[in-house]
């Protein structure tokens, strides 16, 4: 299916600011895992020992969450507003 | 109606964001408001002061628009719902600031002041930890990004919400 990645602050001067992509991965977990396979920058920004949190279509969430067509999925460092 | 959440580049005005949160309401007893401001000291200078570290001399805020506004609705639906509050409204700014700037505003009104006191600080917990935005400190060494602070955690889980930022 057809996600939409989006990166902040640290991951997106590392990655860019995101991409459109064709994903097999049924939910968020598996979607980084993909990209981390990538190797690289991806590899070394997503990697699992790194803080790194996720929101779907715009909301905080937990990898285990489902991807579903058109989604927006978004991969950050801890925020650090206010 | 005036908007409850607003992510601007440019300065506030405390005293009129006051008043456009007071309007005419005569039920209004207490406003509380908070400001955070620029400091020149980052957090690793605080906790190793043998370090010597530069100072910040430029604060850059990047934040998710679209869900920062969102996250910040709905962390004061949260807030109407604990605590008996008539209004509330979160002003923050993105963009690049200098120490002294003012960067967010937390502003409550409420009957009395312990609700508008503790809505105000429950506001300014949940959102140090869950709204999308992340600051870049400018120093004589270099930029570099802020590291996220366990103390916030610990102070958006007093309020009973286990929601780990880092």
């Amino acid at each position: 299916m057809q996600v939409q990645i989006k990166y902040f602050a640290s991951l997106r001067e590392a990655l860019g600011p995101g991409e459109r992509r064709d994903t097999p991965a049924a939910t968020v977990a598996q979607l980084r895992d993909e990209l981390i396979a990538q190797g690289g920058a991806h590899a070394q920004a997503l990697d699992r020992q790194r803080p790194v949190r996720s929101a779907l279509d715009q909301t905080m969430c937990d990898e285990s969450k489902p991807l579903s067509e058109g989604c927006e999925v978004a991969f950050f460092p801890p925020v650090t507003g206010g | 109606m005036q908007k409850r959440v607003r992510i601007q580049t440019e300065d506030f005005d405390l005293s009129t964001e006051l008043a456009a949160l007071r309007g005419q309401d005569r039920r209004v007893g207490a406003v509380c408001s908070f400001v955070g401001t620029v400091r020149d000291r980052h957090a690793d200078l605080e906790r190793h002061t043998s370090v010597t570290l530069g100072e910040v001399q430029s604060l850059e805020l990047e934040h998710y628009p679209g869900m920062t506004e969102k996250s910040i609705e709905s962390m004061i639906d949260e807030a109407m719902a604990r605590f008996d509050i008539y209004a509330a409204r979160v002003v923050h700014r993105v963009g690049l600031m200098h120490p002294t700037d003012q960067v967010v505003l937390a502003a409550v009104s409420s009957a009395h002041r312990g609700e508008s006191f503790q809505a105000c600080e429950f506001l300014m917990d949940y959102l140090k930890t869950q709204a999308p935005f992340w600051k870049k400190e400018v120093t004589p060494e270099g930029a570099r990004w802020v590291d996220a602070r366990v103390a916030d955690d610990a102070a958006l889980a007093r309020w009973g919400l286990t929601l780990p930022n880092r």
